[in-house]
C-alpha cells in the first residue's frame, strides 16, 4: 500500500483522501518511507521535516473527520524550493552564507500551502540563490537525476524536480528566473510551470533577481501542476508587483485539454544549430501530435530571441548584485573574521568571500560591472533595450498564434560535473526558457518523449501571453492525453535511475 | 580582453568579496569570456528603443497607512550573529582616527 501512495498523482491522492479510503498521516508517512528509502541516493532535500510534516497531516485527519476539507490539496505532500522562507525549517537557498538559518516569518506561498492543508513534507536542494541550470552551484553537493544518477536533475529548482520524478513527493514549489522550474521539469520528465509574472507573490522568496523571479509548480501530470498552480496564485498586497487580477482558470484548462481550432506557433529561432538531434525530433513528434488533434500549426519567427541569453546575463546578474547586497554578516547569517581588531567592511568582504560560492561571486561582479558607471548605458542599459525587443517579438507572434512552442531545452540532462567549470556552456541550458522570463509571461514544459540517443526525457515548452496561463495547461493537457495513450504509460514509468 | 585581472579585483572591493589571488587567476578570464558573449546586445539595441526593467508596467503601487502587528525585538535579534542590550552587535564602522 506504501508503495502505491507515492506513485499516485495529487489528484488521485484529494479523491482518495475526499473518500477516506487513505489518511493523511498514511499518505506522509508513506512519502517520508519513499524519502527515507531513496534520498540518499537522489539528494533531493537539505532538509526533511518528518515530524512536523506528520504533525500537520494529524490535524488535517482530524478536521476531516469533523467534515472540514481545506481545499483539494489538504493532506497532499508538496515539497518546498529552500528558497521561500518557512518558519520551523531552515531556508538556505544552497548557500553557505544562510547554513542553519531559520527565517522570522513564512513566504506568502508557504502560507498558502499551509492554509490549503498541502503537507510540507521538507525543503529541497537548488543552485545556490537560485543561479544554475543543475544543482551543482549547491554548497551542500548536487541532486542526481532519478532517470539517471550521473546525470544532472536541472536547476535551479533541481530538488524540487528529482523529488518529484523519485516519488518523493506529488508536488513541488520551485521558481524560475531563467527557466529554473521549466528546465528540470524538461530534463526530468515531468511537469512545470512558470506562471505569468506577478501571478504568484514573491513575497518571502530569497530575491535573486527581482523583475525575473517567479514561483511555479511542478508535477508528475498536468491536472496536478494546475491544482497546484491554482492554490499558490492569486495577488498578494505584500508583493508590490504581484498582479491584482483573477487567477486564470488554469484547472479548467487542464481538464478540458482540447487544442482543437488552437493556433500554434513554431518558434523558428528556437531549433537548429546546438540543439541534439533526438530533442529536434521529439519536439518535431510533439508538433506534429498537436496537429493531429486539430490545433492549426504555423511557423513563426521571432528574430530578437537570439539575443535574450545576452540580455538575461546582464539584467540578472545586475539585480543579483544589488539584491545580494544583504548578505552583510551583520544582523543574520553567516559572519567570518570578527576577531575584535577588523571593521566592519573588512568582516563582510571575509564572510562574503567565504559564504558565497563561485558561480554567485562570478555574477556578483558581473552585475557589479554591467551597472558600474561608464558601463551602465553600454551593458545594462543596452540590455534592457533587448528586453522591449523580446517583448515585441512575442506581441507581434501572439497577434498571429494563441501560444508558442519550442523544445524547452536544446538537449536531455548532462553529467554531473560535466559543465561545471564551463559557465558559458552552463548558461546554454536556458537557452529556450529566458525569453518567457524577460517578457513576464507565461510558460510550461509537459514531457514529449525519449531521446532515441540516450533515452532521456526531452520537454515540449508551450508559451503563452500574461494572464493566459489556461493556455499552456489546455495544450500541455491535451499533448499529455494523447501521448500517454500512444506509449500506454505515463513517460515517467520507464524511469531506470532508481 | 574586454577586462583585466585588475578591474576584477576592484570590482569585487567594490562587491565586498575578498577574492584570494587563485580566484583571481580563475574568474578573471571567465568574466572576460562572459563579457565578451553579452556585448551582442550592442548588435541590436539601437538608439530610440525604451528600455524595460520589468515586464507588468505596474508603478506606484500604494497601499493604506495601517500599522500591522510586525516582528518583536525576540524575533528580530534571533538570528543575529551577535546581540548587545536588545541590538544587533557589529564589528566598528568608523576608524581609530
Amino acid at each position: 500500500m506504501s508503495s502505491e501512495l507515492t506513485r499516485m498523482t495529487a489528484a488521485e491522492l484529494s479523491a482518495a483522501l475526499s473518500s477516506k479510503e487513505v489518511s493523511a498521516t498514511e499518505v506522509t508517512q508513506a512519502h517520508l518511507d519513499r524519502i527515507a528509502a531513496v534520498d540518499g541516493r537522489v539528494h533531493a532535500f537539505l532538509h526533511v521535516a518528518a515530524d512536523r510534516a506528520l504533525a500537520q497531516a494529524k490535524v488535517i485527519d482530524a478536521e476531516r473527520q469533523q467534515g472540514t476539507v481545506r481545499s483539494p490539496l489538504a493532506g497532499v505532500p508538496i515539497a518546498v524550493k529552500d528558497v521561500f522562507t518557512t518558519t520551523g525549517m531552515p531556508t538556505t537557498c544552497g548557500s553557505r552564507i544562510l547554513e542553519g538559518w531559520h527565517p522570522p516569518y513564512d513566504a506568502t506561498i508557504t502560507t498558502r500551502l499551509k492554509q490549503a492543508g498541502a503537507i510540507i513534507v521538507g525543503k529541497t536542494n537548488m543552485d545556490e540563490f537560485a543561479m544554475g541550470s543543475s544543482t551543482e552551484n549547491s554548497a551542500y553537493g548536487p541532486s542526481h537525476n532519478p532517470w539517471n544518477l550521473d546525470k544532472i536533475p536541472g536547476g535551479s529548482s533541481g530538488g524540487s524536480a528529482a523529488a518529484v520524478a523519485a516519488y518523493e513527493a506529488p508536488l513541488a514549489i520551485g521558481t524560475d528566473t531563467g527557466g529554473s522550474i521549466r528546465q528540470p521539469a524538461a530534463v526530468c520528465g515531468i511537469v512545470g510551470t512558470k506562471p505569468t509574472y506577478g501571478g504568484s507573490s514573491r513575497y518571502g522568496v530569497v530575491a535573486f533577481a527581482s523583475s525575473l523571479d517567479t514561483p511555479g509548480p511542478f508535477g508528475r501530470t498536468v491536472l496536478d501542476a494546475a491544482l497546484l498552480h491554482e492554490t499558490i496564485s492569486g495577488h498578494d498586497p505584500c508583493d508590490s508587483t504581484s498582479i491584482d487580477a483573477p487567477v486564470p482558470p488554469v484547472v479548467a484548462a487542464a481538464r478540458e485539454a482540447d487544442v482543437s481550432g488552437m493556433r500554434i506557433g513554431v518558434v523558428t529561432e528556437l531549433s537548429g544549430e546546438g540543439y541534439q538531434p533526438g530533442v529536434l525530433s521529439r519536439f518535431a513528434e510533439a508538433v506534429e501530435l498537436l496537429e493531429q488533434l486539430g490545433a492549426k500549426v504555423t511557423e513563426v519567427s521571432c528574430p530578437h530571441f537570439k539575443y535574450a541569453l545576452p540580455a538575461y546575463y546582464l539584467i540578472a546578474p545586475s539585480e543579483c548584485s544589488s539584491n545580494l547586497a544583504r548578505f552583510d554578516a551583520m544582523r543574520y547569517g553567516l559572519r567570518t573574521g570578527d576577531d575584535g581588531t577588523r571593521d566592519a567592511e573588512e568582516v563582510m568582504a571575509l564572510t562574503r568571500e567565504a559564504g558565497f560560492g563561485a558561480e554567485v561571486k562570478r555574477r556578483i561582479i558581473l552585475g557589479t560591472y554591467a551597472l558600474s558607471s561608464g558601463y551602465y548605458d553600454a551593458y545594462y542599459g543596452k540590455a534592457q533595450q533587448v528586453r522591449t525587443l523580446i517583448i515585441r517579438d512575442f506581441d507581434a507572434a501572439f497577434g498571429q498564434v494563441d501560444v508558442l512552442v519550442s523544445p524547452s531545452t536544446p538537449t536531455t540532462a548532462f553529467g554531473i560535473g560535466e559543465r561545471a567549470d564551463d559557465p558559458m556552456a552552463m548558461y546554454l541550458a536556458d537557452l529556450c526558457t529566458i525569453p518567457s522570463d524577460l517578457a513576464g509571461n507565461a510558460a510550461i514544459s509537459v514531457p514529449c518523449g525519449l531521446a532515441p540517443e540516450d533515452g532521456l526525457p526531452v520537454g515540449l515548452q508551450v508559451m503563452a501571453p500574461v494572464l493566459a496561463d489556461d493556455r499552456l495547461y489546455r495544450v500541455a493537457a491535451a499533448a499529455e492525453a494523447a501521448f500517454t495513450g500512444r506509449w500506454g504509460h505515463p513517460l515517467l514509468a520507464e524511469a531506470k535511475g532508481l | 580582453m574586454s577586462i583585466t585581472r585588475e578591474e576584477v579585483a576592484h570590482l569585487a572591493r567594490l562587491a565586498r568579496i575578498s577574492l584570494t589571488p587563485a580566484e583571481l587567476d580563475h574568474l578573471a578570464p571567465q568574466l572576460d569570456q562572459i563579457i565578451t558573449s553579452v556585448a551582442q546586445v550592442q548588435e541590436v539595441a539601437a538608439d530610440g528603443i525604451p528600455p524595460t526593467s520589468h515586464a507588468t508596467g505596474v508603478t506606484n503601487v500604494f497601499r493604506d497607512d495601517v500599522p500591522v502587528p510586525c516582528l518583536t525585538p525576540e524575533q528580530a535579534l534571533d538570528q543575529a550573529p551577535a546581540v548587545e542590550q536588545q541590538r544587533f552587535k557589529v564589528p566598528r564602522i568608523l576608524g581609530e582616527d
